[in-house]
Formats: structure tokens, sequence, C-alpha cells
């Protein structure tokens, strides 16, 4: 690890995120092209629930973390309260590993 | 910032508790990174300029990775870049939320994360929904960067966090986020699209591109749903 790469991260990555701010603030946006933008994040944030919740890395995670999400979803389904969903997801997750679930 | 007294009477009781929750997941992550990279033998101070600086937990391990397996820095740097594009659309989602003026922009979008974005976006929009980013980005930079510190003093005593199931914490709090705006059909339709999408692009792309991939999910937007539903985010 060098300065060099830790300001190109740095560096790049808040460009990324100043880069959408600052569009949106210049951009009229029509309201069908809006209900995208919004619906693009939401596409985003469920590939990275899907992603996060099945795979480590390219290969699948093992059962404990996705069955540990799914008794989250399923909370969150029930409209449990937030605290609740995570303190169930990471308990089944971590009960299961304690058993010997991968 | 301008308004932070505005701010302050805007965060709601609930939201604290929530983004509490959220902290206490990210902090023994940040341990977790803090260690991985003291074991990597990253130097103390650019792993402390790497939570301080880039603040993206997922490209931080990408690039420790990267160049503790013997992979050059712009190899490292560009994976890590390419990890954090989605939050060129995110920070387009989030504008106005994160507020208008020049300084809220110039700070406001350094605490641009995933949990700052689904955190904000479950919240009605207006001041609870920018008290609910800010409150959440000031807190997550704040704990993810004390359990850095933390995880590099501690070194191999940080216990794996996957041991608490943190790792299915993560999915389930931002997907429990994501509720209100998928009992919207579209959106419902769209998120399913961009999840399938992006499972099967994980085998043949580079990280971060898959969740990208995801934007085709838009393809099966279709028309806006015209039931109310509850709030549509």
């Amino acid at each position: 690890m060098t300065w060099g790469a830790v300001l190109a991260l740095a560096g790049g990555t808040y460009a990324l995120r100043l880069a959408g701010l600052v569009l949106r603030g210049r951009l009229r946006l029509p309201p069908a092209v809006e209900r995208l933008v919004d619906l693009g994040a939401t596409a985003l944030l469920v590939a990275l629930v899907a992603t996060a919740a099945l795979l480590d890395g390219m290969a699948f995670a093992g059962w404990a973390r996705p069955i540990g999400v799914a008794v989250g979803a399923l909370a969150a389904w029930r409209r449990a309260p937030f605290v609740v969903v995570v303190l169930l997801a990471a308990g089944t997750a971590a009960g299961l590993r304690a058993l010997g679930v991968p | 910032m301008p308004e932070v007294r505005s701010l302050l009477r805007a965060l709601d009781p609930a939201d604290v508790r929530d983004a509490l929750a959220l902290a206490t997941a990210i902090v023994v992550v940040g341990a977790s990174f803090g260690a991985l990279a003291a074991a990597a033998g990253v130097p103390p101070l650019l792993t402390v300029a790497l939570s301080l600086l880039v603040f993206a937990g997922g490209a931080q391990f990408l690039v420790v990775a990267v160049i503790a397996a013997g992979g050059g820095v712009a190899a490292a740097v560009t994976a890590g870049l390419l990890l954090n594009l989605r939050h060129l659309p995110f920070g387009l989602a989030v504008g106005d939320t994160v507020g208008r003026g020049w300084a809220a922009k110039l700070v406001g979008a350094h605490l641009l994360v995933d949990e700052s974005v689904a955190f904000s976006r479950a919240r009605p929009d207006g001041p609870r929904a920018r008290a609910a980013y800010w409150f959440c980005g000031l807190l997550l930079f704040t704990v993810w960067n004390i359990g850095t510190v933390a995880g590099m003093a501690a070194g191999s005593a940080v216990p794996d966090p996957d041991a608490f199931g943190v790792d299915a914490a993560f999915p389930a709090g931002l997907l429990a986020l994501l509720m209100p705006a998928l009992r919207r059909p579209d959106a419902r339709r769209v998120g399913l699209a961009a999840a399938v999408l992006a499972l099967l692009a994980t085998p043949v792309l580079p990280p971060g591109l898959p969740v990208l991939v995801g934007l085709l999910g838009l393809l099966v937007a279709g028309r806006p749903s015209t039931e109310p539903a509850e709030r549509s985010r």
C-alpha cells in the first residue's frame, strides 16, 4: 500500500460521490426520469443485498448467512422493528455457525 | 452545516435508535478491517488514512486484499473505484435529501455510503430524511474510524465478525430499510430483476460491476404503480 494508492482511491471515490449530488442539483429531471433514478437506487441496493446475502466474493457464502438474512427479511416483511430484524439475522447466522453449519 | 439546529430538531428518536444498531455492526466490521490491514502489513498511518479518506468498507477490504495478493497498486485502485461506481447513481437519487447548498454537498458527499443512502430513503422525504442522512452518515463515519483504530491495536485478538453473524446483519438491515419502497409493485419487479441479474453476473464480472448490472432491472420498470400502497419510500 502506498500514499498514492490511498489518495487515488480517496479522490476517485469522493469525485464519484460528489458528481451524483451535484448532477442532481443541476439537472431538471422530468417526473418519469426522476422515477427511474429512484427505482435505480432501489435496484442497486437490492442487488447489493442479494449478492451480499448469498455470495462471498464469487463463491456461495454457505448456508448460515442466507438463512440468517431470510429470517431477518421475513421479520422485516412482517414489519418488525429495524433493531429486531438486524438482531434476528445476526443471531440466526451466529447460532447456525455455533451448531456447525458453514 | 448551515442548519445544524433544525437538523437536530428533525431527527426522530426512532431513527437515532436504528442508526445506533447499524453503528454497532459497523464498529465490528471496522475493527476487523483494522486487524486485517495490520496483518497484511499495511502501515498504520495508511490504514487510518484509508478509513478516514475513502470511508467505503467494501473498497477498503478489496484494495488491501488485492495488494496482499501481490496485485499492483494500479490494479487495486481500479478495483476499488469499480466497486465504488455505484455511489454516483446513489448521489443522483439522494441529491435533494443531502442538501442544496455547496457546503452541504461538499461535506455530505463524503458521508454517502450504502447505509446512509438506504437509511434516508426509508424515511419520508423532507427534513426527517435529511436529518436521518446526516446523523447516520456522521455516526457511521465516526464509529468506522474508531473501529479501524481499535482493530489495529487489538490485531489478531479481534474476533471474526462472522462469529456474531454480522455478515447476515448487513444485508438483512439493508433489506429492512428497502421494505417500504418494495411494497410498491414496480419497485418489487425492478428489485427482483436486479437481484437475479447481479447474481448471474457475479461469476463473470469483476467486483462492483454485477451490482451495476442490476440497473438493467429498470427494463421491467413499466408504468408507474398507481396503487398508493403506503408511502413510496
